[in-house]
């Protein structure tokens, strides 16, 4: 009998420490971070606007995301009665899953002892309560890389995920039976179609680079070289503004553009299912960010600064010293690479904000053209000359 | 039985279970999301079998570009909910009665060969290690050189194919009326 | 920790049937393309298993050709659809039958 649920219990032991425990943590992380961006967003588009933005629930209005969730979990949940009761219940479920699915390959530091507590569950011998040979916690590693799942596939799996939010969005639109949400629908699943395709370009120039797809391995390559944004500005871009309309944001929201048609895809939706929807939004807004930093701009790799004796051009004229640039670079590194991720990501997510308080919306012609005429042969474009980049340098 | 072949019920069972359900809704908005379950499945089927890349690839390219591209004329057509007529064909059970048959035969067929290993360059620990991803391309593009420019001309006929016969011709275009 | 090659070619000649069942007895071309799917699935498992068991990377390579085949056959099936519908005003395949003698 030992036999057979000793194997079981560790299995399952294994399946909590490796996938329960790091993904409970990363989809509260991710839902809570998501509440507070609006916060966020109101705040600075306020002040972007001259006015203060919500400052009546708590202090500064810290508690305003808190408010918005009584108040959305509260609402009455309306179901249309012409609407298609499955299809219509189902969507927002399948809007926001894959977004959080999507969190499982972005790495978020390098690995750590986590302040010394892993060394110390490897050897924590459960107080004697669990028999040696049960004992799941020498499963723990040493030191974990901060990811859920290093991928040798991750970039194709997030491309994957970010596909499938289509299906939210247009199944809403054609289950709410209303011709507005179906409009919007439509829009919207023209334009992650679109815009996919020249993300998808847009991340090969950075791939050909690192010679990998898995996340962890591009920062890897980062770290022996430089971040990727100085050699692919263009891809960059591309991935960034393809990256936006992915997310269907301003200026790229047409599928829920107010003034054309209505609220688009969720316009009969409300409460908790329209909060769905809402985090989904927020959550794909993070990826998307989350991409960018660690695609682009190093992932959790602190900055450094080049040594100016290093640069045989202008280094000579620069007035500072190798000795004041080593100390910058130290302190740099001192800061953990956690906190070095999270505000690369925060900076993504102010100019996400920005954009939206600047940029008129685009009229869906325009959009369109954007993203077949511009966007895909400059995504080509970028990978040629990379590989011809490549094959000179050998 | 071990961990990997439970997995293979499991995603089997999803599979056969969400194929049926595919073809026997009447509503093809249905059948759209059944076959996604089927798809997502198939592709967790591949990953148990080291095939992680192309797993990638179904989830990408079937789920995220062709399936979406049938919700996407089901929604343009907008053929009216009543009106999407019988279900089956009148004489359906002849049919299914033909594909079960063949079902049989193949299934038969499959039981009385024999699969002997032919071990490869490319045993399961060497792609593990290599990742798939690796793997294919080397074989991509080096044996398969010339397949692969060909599905490229493949793919940009189906193209101009369906931007020429989904296009309203105007007569200024020199297209005849109404086509 | 392998799964028996028998397995996963009774499970491919299970969908392949259920395919073939489907593209038979339904009448709605839109299910009849998804039943094609289906059918391409299940080589595509076949292939994928086959390349497991021989160690070889080929079947692995045939099967993106297929994925890309299969992205063209759909486009170009829902082009006919689209063109269909426009005309015709059905989706029924048992109305189109203006060849028959």
């Amino acid at each position: 009998m030992t036999d057979l649920i000793q194997p079981i219990f560790q299995t399952a032991a294994w399946v909590v420490i490796y996938a329960f425990v790091p993904s409970f943590i990363v989809m509260n992380a991710v839902l809570i971070a998501g509440a507070f961006l609006t916060y966020v967003e109101r705040k600075v588009i306020g002040h972007i606007q001259q006015r203060p933005g919500p400052n009546r629930v708590g202090p500064l209005g810290l508690l305003q995301p808190l408010a918005d969730g009584i108040k959305l979990l509260t609402k009455e949940d309306i179901i249309p009665a012409q609407a298609d009761r499955f299809v219509f219940v189902i969507a927002p479920f399948l809007s926001l899953v894959p977004v959080i699915m999507a969190y499982a390959v972005i790495p978020w530091g390098e690995p750590t002892t986590l302040m010394g507590v892993l060394p110390w569950l490897r050897v924590f011998d459960g107080w004697g309560y669990i028999p040696a040979a049960w004992n799941p916690f020498p499963l723990v590693p040493e030191k974990a890389t901060l990811v859920i799942s290093n991928l040798n596939i991750g970039v194709l799996y997030i491309l994957g995920m970010s596909g499938l939010s289509a299906y939210g969005i247009i199944l809403a639109g054609w289950g709410s039976n209303s011709k507005y949400a179906l409009l919007g629908g439509l829009r919207s699943a023209a334009q992650v179609i679109s815009y996919e395709i020249a993300m998808g370009l847009a991340i090969v120039g950075t791939l050909m680079l690192a010679g990998s797809l898995s996340l962890v391995d591009i920062v890897r390559a980062q770290e022996s070289s430089f971040w990727y944004v100085l050699a692919q500005p263009l891809g960059f871009l591309i991935f960034f503004i393809s990256g936006i309309a992915e997310t269907n944001r301003a200026p790229f929201d047409l599928p829920e553009a107010e003034s054309e048609i209505v609220a688009g895809f969720h316009t009969e939706y409300s409460g908790m299912r329209f909060a769905f929807f809402f985090m989904a939004e927020y959550g794909a807004m993070v990826i998307i960010s989350a991409m960018a930093s660690i695609l682009y701009l190093g992932g959790w790799l602190p900055l450094q600064l080049p040594i100016p004796s290093a640069l045989p051009a202008i280094g000579s004229t620069l007035a500072v010293t190798d000795g004041a640039v080593r100390a910058v670079n130290g302190a740099l590194m001192a800061v953990p690479p956690i906190v070095w991720m999270l505000s690369k990501i925060g900076f993504f997510l102010f100019v996400y904000i920005w954009l939206r308080a600047t940029f008129p919306r685009l009229r869906y012609d325009q959009l369109m053209h954007l993203g077949w005429k511009v966007m895909l042969p400059l995504g080509l474009a970028n990978i040629f000359v990379t590989g011809l980049v490549i094959l000179v340098k050998g | 039985m071990n961990l990997d072949q439970a997995f293979f019920l499991y995603f089997a069972a999803m599979i056969v279970v969400f194929s049926i359900v595919t073809i026997t809704r009447k509503n093809p908005v249905y059948a759209v999301m059944a076959l996604l379950v089927v798809f997502f499945h198939v592709a967790g089927l591949y990953v148990l079998l080291n095939a992680e890349f192309i797993a990638a690839l179904q989830v990408v390219v079937y789920a995220g570009a062709i399936l979406v591209l049938y919700l996407f004329v089901l929604m343009l057509l907008s053929v009216p909910r009543e009106a999407l007529g019988a279900a089956a064909h009148r004489r359906w059970p002849v049919y299914a009665l033909v594909g079960g048959a063949t079902t049989f035969e193949i299934a038969l067929l499959l039981a009385r060969s024999k699969f002997a290993p032919r071990p490869g360059p490319y045993p399961p620990d060497v792609v593990r290690e290599m990742g798939s991803t690796q793997a294919i391309g080397t074989v991509l593009f080096t044996e398969f050189l010339y397949p692969f420019e060909v599905i490229s001309l493949v793919l940009l006929v189906a193209m101009i194919g369906a931007i020429v016969l989904t296009k309203k011709w105007t007569p200024a275009q020199g297209g005849e009326e109404g086509r | 920790m392998t799964i028996p090659l028998s397995w996963v070619l009774a499970l491919s000649a299970v969908v392949f049937g259920i395919g073939v069942i489907g593209l038979l007895t339904r009448r709605n071309i839109l299910i009849l393309l998804m039943s094609l799917e289906l059918i391409l699935n299940a080589a595509n498992i076949n292939l994928v298993a086959f390349s497991n068991h021989l160690h070889s990377m080929r079947g692995n390579v045939i099967v993106v050709f297929t994925i890309a085949v299969a992205a063209a056959e759909a486009a170009v099936g829902l082009a006919i659809l689209l063109a269909l519908f426009r005309n015709r005003r059905t989706v029924n395949l048992d109305e189109v039958r203006e060849m028959k003698g």
